[in-house]
């Protein structure tokens, strides 16, 4: 399989989460914002962690009018295959491929720290792996990650299982650190091609670091 | 000719910043202050004496950029002088 990770100025999980891939065995190209194409045979899109153009504006208000992202919507739009995390879910919103937007967390704060999440749906490539109720252990870093939806958005994400994680404590119970719309901490689209979190899978991959269950997400793409 | 565009978040939708802000003002004792609500002002320097055209231009930048209508509103202002 073939990953591009596209790099942004300010973009800052790139090498973790072309590691993270390599890890297990894939094949991964870093692609420059200014680059109007994506490699041949891209299978797979990641718009990683960081903070593209400073945050200015807003998270990600900028990057989304970047050369490569008007590839990358075509991309999606195709069918293809595009997992935002962090500051790419920020994107994925920006750019309208995933609905909602995502705020300052409740608490004003940043946050970085180890967060359980619940897996809500798993009838979908990311998180095909793992089972419905599952808890992974997984890294949360930002700042602005309190996602937002209406009260009809919500009710249609649910209606199509695109309501993929949300945050809990180690047993499960809902344990909302920065205000998202009922604890939610990734969605997908419709088409179930289009898969944003604002945990980082690719910080745990290594059990001997903390966490190895980013492993489990991440192979939900490999065949 | 000087537009300014104010942008704040929809009624409804929860400010966190505004409330940090009214917690620290009530801690001062400014106990009259009910609500605080912290927005964004962008003053544009734009090439045009037409003020129709220039807002209907301001518009499609708010709508394309400068906002997110998901969760904020704007009004565009043109100063007097």
């Amino acid at each position: 399989m073939l990953v591009a990770v596209a790099v942004f100025p300010g973009t800052n999980c790139e090498i973790d989460t072309k590691y993270a891939f390599e890890k297990l065995g894939q094949e991964v190209v870093l692609v420059f914002h200014k680059e109007e194409k994506l490699p041949e045979g891209t299978d797979l899109v990641v718009l990683p962690g960081g903070f593209s153009y400073g945050d200015y504006l807003r998270s990600a208000a900028i990057a989304k009018f970047s050369p490569i992202m008007k590839a990358v919507i075509e991309f999606a739009q195709k069918g293809g295959k595009v997992l935002g995390i962090c500051n790419g879910f920020q994107m994925l919103v920006e750019a309208r491929l995933l609905p909602g937007a995502m705020k300052r967390n409740e608490n004003v704060h940043f946050i970085s720290q180890f967060h359980h999440l619940k897996v809500i749906a798993n009838d979908n490539t990311f998180l095909r792996k793992c089972s419905v109720g599952e808890l992974l252990n997984i890294p949360i870093a930002h700042g602005e990650g309190s996602y937002y939806i209406d009260e009809a958005g919500l009710k249609t994400l649910y209606a199509n299982h695109q309501v993929l994680l949300t945050y809990t404590d180690e047993n499960g119970n809902t344990q909302n650190p920065n205000g998202s719309v009922d604890s939610i901490a990734g969605i997908c689209n419709e088409a179930k091609n289009v898969f944003g979190l604002m945990p980082h899978p690719e910080r745990a991959i290594e059990a001997i670091l903390g966490s190895d269950d980013g492993v489990k997400m991440l192979r939900g793409f490999l065949d | 000719m000087k537009v300014i565009v104010n942008i704040q978040l929809k009624n409804g939708v929860l400010d966190p910043q505004g409330k940090a802000v009214h917690h620290a003002l009530a801690s001062l004792k400014f106990d009259e202050v009910g609500d605080v609500r912290i927005g964004k002002q962008i003053i544009l320097e734009v090439a045009t004496d037409d003020q129709a055209k220039a807002k209907e231009r301001v518009t499609v930048m708010c709508e394309e950029l400068l906002a997110n209508t998901v969760i904020e509103n704007y009004t565009i202002e043109f100063p007097a002088c």
